[in-house]
């Protein structure tokens, strides 16, 4: 059984229709990768998942479980929408960070927060708070950050910046990690470094999708590549189908403007 | 000389009750000030727009008028005009009107400060906050609010510098401030009259007042500037 299905989504603002019937399916332990040029919705299908918009029509199921059905105002309600969103984790374009935390602080934050909200919270406060800097401490580590955990964000690198993002996302083990373009705001540099972590919890079998345009990289890490062009899905499929043979005139215009760099 | 020596020890005790007066004002005003600025910011950044236009537009006026002219207003209006004299005829009635007067105008410019403050944080620190699970209050206090206190710090600095300066404007309702008691001996109190110097000496007060702030002020500038 897939982890995700998206049934159907639309998302208008205004009078832009933004994502037209979208649908697709991903598989635990995948990657997908989303490519498509600047305003065709990419990101905007990122946070309906996140549930930072609220599509207009449409189904997303995680796991067998409807989280969002657009028909169904039960299942659209503020207090639950807060616990739906922890199936996915999200990291920005632009790290968002919080810049009065340290790298760690950063990472461990949110799981404070919510073991605070557990019955037996007092009763094993100091053995739950232990545990959650370990976990944090092991997350920087992977990231190849066990010295900048002390560091505030502004002593980071923007490529540190977002592997602490990394970390912090998966802090709380979702079900399936989004990234919105992580290396859009980074020069080629720390853009590998980033790509490098990526590419390595591709190898763990985290199950993720990415928003890039990084033609190659989706290429070799992505299990599955969806091309997105005017909020619709022109082309899904394998990523040397799509990307190497792409059958759509769309698709093949748009990878074209990638060869020619 | 000889005779500014014989005269201070008088002019002092008479000074310091006027700068008593004048603290007061301070800080009633800052203490009423800081919340109600708050609350107006609220209403100027409101999702419903007939209260957004009714704080911006009494922002507006009170930040567009002297805070003298408030304060003969606040003081005046309701004796004159509504025969009905709310404040009172002693010092406390003008204290009150006083008061009243600072901290409607000080609130308004506090609240355009926290306005500032408040958008100033990007929307992407609350839309990690959300992604992570955290409660709308969480994010408030947890990410938000530091955020905002470290922009609002240095327009609030010299806010409350010129607070110092603009309680003498209560003056001008006779209010016993400092200005109020060293103008006295111009025109005659206690045994002393046409010393000019006595009101002169008032800006020591104003000046150590303000350097203490300052550095106070700076100093907290300077705790927040762990982190951009």
């Amino acid at each position: 059984m897939a982890i995700l299905e998206v049934h159907n989504i639309e998302k208008h603002f205004g009078a832009t229709h933004v994502l037209e019937d979208i649908s697709f399916s991903l598989e635990q332990g995948q990657a997908l990768a989303i490519i498509g040029s600047s305003g065709s919705g990419k990101t905007t299908l990122l946070r309906c998942l996140n549930f930072l918009e609220t599509p207009d029509q449409g189904t997303i199921v995680v796991q067998g479980k409807t989280l969002f059905d657009a028909a169904d105002p039960a299942t659209q309600r503020e207090s639950e929408i807060r616990k739906k969103r922890l199936h996915f984790g999200m990291v920005f374009q632009s790290f968002n960070l919080f810049p009065q935390y340290t790298a760690l602080q950063n990472v461990t934050l949110a799981s404070q927060l919510l073991a605070k909200e557990q019955p037996d919270f007092k009763a094993n406060k100091a053995q739950i708070l232990t545990d959650i800097e370990a976990h944090g401490k092991q997350l920087l580590a992977q990231m190849g950050l066990s010295d900048r955990a002390n560091h505030y964000p502004h002593q980071l690198s923007g490529g540190q910046q977002q592997r602490v993002a990394i970390a912090r996302a998966l802090a709380l083990h979702p079900d399936i990690l989004c990234f919105d373009e992580p290396t859009s705001a980074l020069d080629p540099e720390l853009t590998g470094e980033v790509l490098k972590v990526i590419r390595s919890l591709a190898d763990q079998k985290t199950t993720m999708i990415i928003v890039t345009h990084e033609m190659a990289f989706a290429r070799d890490v992505a299990d599955q590549v969806i091309f997105m062009d005017g909020g619709v899905i022109v082309e899904q499929g394998d990523p040397h189908e799509v990307i190497d043979n792409p059958r759509e005139e769309r698709t093949r215009q748009f990878l074209s403007r990638y060869s020619q760099q | 000389m000889d005779l500014i020596l014989e005269q201070m020890p008088v002019v002092i005790h008479s000074l310091n009750i006027g700068f008593l007066q004048t603290l007061k004002l301070f800080f009633v005003t800052l203490i009423g000030a800081i919340p109600l600025g708050l609350i107006i910011s609220f209403g100027s950044m409101s999702r419903f727009s007939p209260l957004r236009w009714l704080t911006r537009l009494i922002v507006w006026v009170i930040r567009g008028t002297p805070l003298m002219i408030q304060l003969l207003i606040i003081y005046y209006f309701p004796g004159l005009v509504l025969k009905n004299n709310i404040w009172g005829s002693g010092e406390t009635g003008r204290f009150i009107a006083s008061a009243v007067s600072f901290i409607i105008n000080y609130a308004c410019y506090f609240s355009e400060i926290y306005r500032g403050g408040i958008q100033g944080v990007p929307k992407g620190q609350q839309e990690a906050g959300l992604v992570l699970g955290m409660t709308k209050s969480q994010i408030f206090f947890k990410v938000t609010l530091l955020q905002m206190i470290k922009r609002i710090v240095p327009p609030m600095s010299n806010e409350i510098i010129t607070l110092v300066k603009d309680t003498s404007l209560a003056r001008i309702i006779a209010l016993q401030e400092i200005i109020w008691a060293g103008q006295a001996f111009l025109k005659g109190s206690q045994g002393i009259s046409g010393a000019i110097w006595p009101l002169f000496f008032t800006a020591v007060y104003y000046l150590v007042f303000n350097g203490i702030l300052t550095v106070l002020l700076g100093q907290l500038e300077q705790k927040l500037d762990y982190f951009r």
